[in-house]
């Protein structure tokens, strides 16, 4: 089963946690009128076969929001930090895109 | 072709003769008209309706392993046209009516067993959501027929009816023309067909990138080498981002898990396919006896082909409050398919921004009874370098455009939540 070492409450099977999706894509800024922009932000996405930067609640814990880096390819989880330490811009962190 | 018929099984039966390959075992040329990528039920339909409906026979379907090896041989089997959104409404009818002519037309029986689906309603808010739905249905010459929980009774005696049930059933959605396929003949069925029409079905070729210039793309760079064509098709199931990729595309599609399930064979008891309320799960039973049955996605990306536990003993419990009898059988396997999810759980059938390179994906939990729609219309669409009129909804800038959303259940947008 998927476990998700979670910073503050340790490993855990991963049905404590929602799924909040891809953490890759940076929030077009507010009041950006594009609608290009904000298409690409909703509905494009890499889809990765590798490494996938994504968000997970903890719900049934510490209730924090998480940026794991799982590999879609085998399921290894690489990273987790706290999401909102990953810095502005949502999951806009290292590495990002 | 080495036709099937009665006459044939007859002397096959009394001597040892092998019965011949069902199809070539093609090597690539090094130029076709059109090149479909995905041997999957999608992409050999396509080749199939090509060569008969088009009289294209400069055909190739590449497959990076062996056919029948994806999706097409690993889903549940179900077919059903009950369909709410317009267009989706129109697209499934129609496919559900070329199956009911797919073992004559391919000379090989695809086992069509309709049996009957009925979905059942838990509250009454469910049951009004299934009158309205039997009712667009029947405006649209499809078959629907609501049913109260005393006929339920007498159809599927075996459902939890009892005062304790966790979800009391207070009626259902029949739509009697809905079954089950032979998902394997499906595939094996198309291949031969288009290969005696004169396909090339090249197994054991997987596409590695495109040949591209300015003018759009003219074809394939493969393991088996480079393949020049005038047409590219991408049919690849949950890998069209991947494929798509190649060419520089990002699309609105995920790649989830989505897992079935097939208990050790009993005496024939459930007659239809069943869909329970409550949680998406449905069950029916197979010819050899076993229930098969599936649920939800696993729920978050992946390619790994294999699914994870918690959601086996979810999709059992869900089994067991439905038909508690089911407590005590074993399962015997279950598997699970890499497939594509989109923000709207509808599918896409176009043209794409890059000239002569044409796009089925994000076909989600219901691309099976889809199959022979999609092969017609794909290669309408291929032939005439536009849209056939039945998928201009499954167009890949719906999101783009707005308002034109196929959301059947309304999860909203986020492609793991269909
Ligand atoms: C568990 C499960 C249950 C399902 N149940 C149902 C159901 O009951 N009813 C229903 O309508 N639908 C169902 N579906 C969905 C349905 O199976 C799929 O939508 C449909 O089969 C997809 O089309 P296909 O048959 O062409 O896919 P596939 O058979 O997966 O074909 C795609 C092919 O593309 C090949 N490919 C990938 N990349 C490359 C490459 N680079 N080069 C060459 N080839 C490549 C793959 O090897 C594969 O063979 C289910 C799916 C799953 C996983
Ligand atoms: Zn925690």
């Amino acid at each position: 089963m998927l476990r998700v070492h979670c910073p503050l409450c340790g490993e855990r099977p991963y049905t404590e946690f929602r799924y909040g999706g891809d953490a890759s894509r940076a929030r077009p800024a507010l009041g950006t009128s594009s609608l290009e922009a904000w298409h690409d932000y909703l509905f494009l996405f890499d889809n990765p076969k590798g490494p996938h930067r994504e968000f997970w609640q903890h719900e049934q814990g510490c209730r924090q929001w998480l940026l794991v880096v799982r590999d879609t390819a085998t399921n290894v989880v690489r990273e987790v930090i706290v999401a909102r330490n990953a810095g502005p811009g949502g999951g806009q962190g290292p590495g990002s895109r | 072709m080495y036709r099937y018929s009665l006459l044939r099984l007859a002397r096959h039966a009394l001597s040892d003769r092998p019965w011949p390959r069902a199809w070539r075992q093609a090597k690539p040329r090094s130029h076709y008209d059109v090149v479909i990528i995905g041997g999957g039920g999608h992409g050999l339909a396509t080749a199939y309706y090509l060569a008969a409906n088009h009289g294209m026979d400069r055909v190739a379907v590449v497959e990076r392993a062996y056919i029948g090896g994806g999706n097409v041989g690993r889903n549940t089997t179900l077919v059903r046209s009950n369909y709410m959104m317009k267009g989706n409404t129109e697209f499934f009818e129609f496919s559900l009516k070329l199956w009911e002519g797919l073992s004559h037309e391919l000379n090989f029986n695809v086992m069509l067993s309709q049996r009957g689906q009925i979905v059942l309603a838990h509250s009454p808010a469910q049951m009004d959501a299934l009158a309205r739905r039997g009712n667009i249905m029947r405006l649209n010459g499809i078959d629907a027929e609501l049913l109260e929980r005393a006929e339920l009774r007498r159809l599927l005696p075996y459902l939890d009816y009892s005062a304790a049930a966790r979800f009391p059933i207070l009626g259902g959605l029949l739509q009697g023309r809905a079954g089950t396929v032979r998902h394997d003949a499906v595939a094996w069925g198309y291949a031969r067909a288009a290969d005696s029409l004169g396909v090339d079905i090249v197994e054991g070729c997987e596409v590695t990138g495109f040949l591209r210039d300015r003018s759009g793309v003219h074809g394939v760079e493969t393991t088996r080498g480079r393949i020049l064509a005038d047409r590219v098709a991408v049919a690849v199931a949950g890998h069209s981002s991947q494929v798509a990729g190649l060419a520089g595309l990002r699309l609105p599609i995920e790649s989830h898990l989505l897992q079935a399930f097939v208990t050790e064979p009993v005496k024939p008891f459930v007659d239809h396919v069943i869909s329970f309320g409550p949680e998406l799960f449905y069950i029916c039973q197979s010819d050899k006896g076993g229930l098969v049955f599936g649920g939800h996605i696993d729920g978050f990306n992946s390619y790994t082909q294999r699914g994870q536990f918690p959601k086996v003993r979810q999709v059992a419990e869900c089994a067991v409050a439905l038909i508690p009898g089911m407590s005590r059988l074993k399962l015997l396997r279950h598997w699970a398919g890499i497939q594509d999810m989109t923000p709207d759980g509808g599918p896409f059938i176009c043209r794409t921004p890059i000239r002569h390179l044409y796009l089925n994906g994000g076909w989600c939990y219901q691309g099976f009874k889809a199959t022979p729609a999609v092969g017609w219309c794909l290669a309408a669409t291929i032939a005439r370098d536009e849209e056939h009129p039945l998928v201009r909804c499954y167009a890949l800038d719906r999101f783009a455009r707005g308002g034109e959303s196929l959301d059947e259940y309304g999860h909203g947008h986020r492609p793991y939540r269909h």
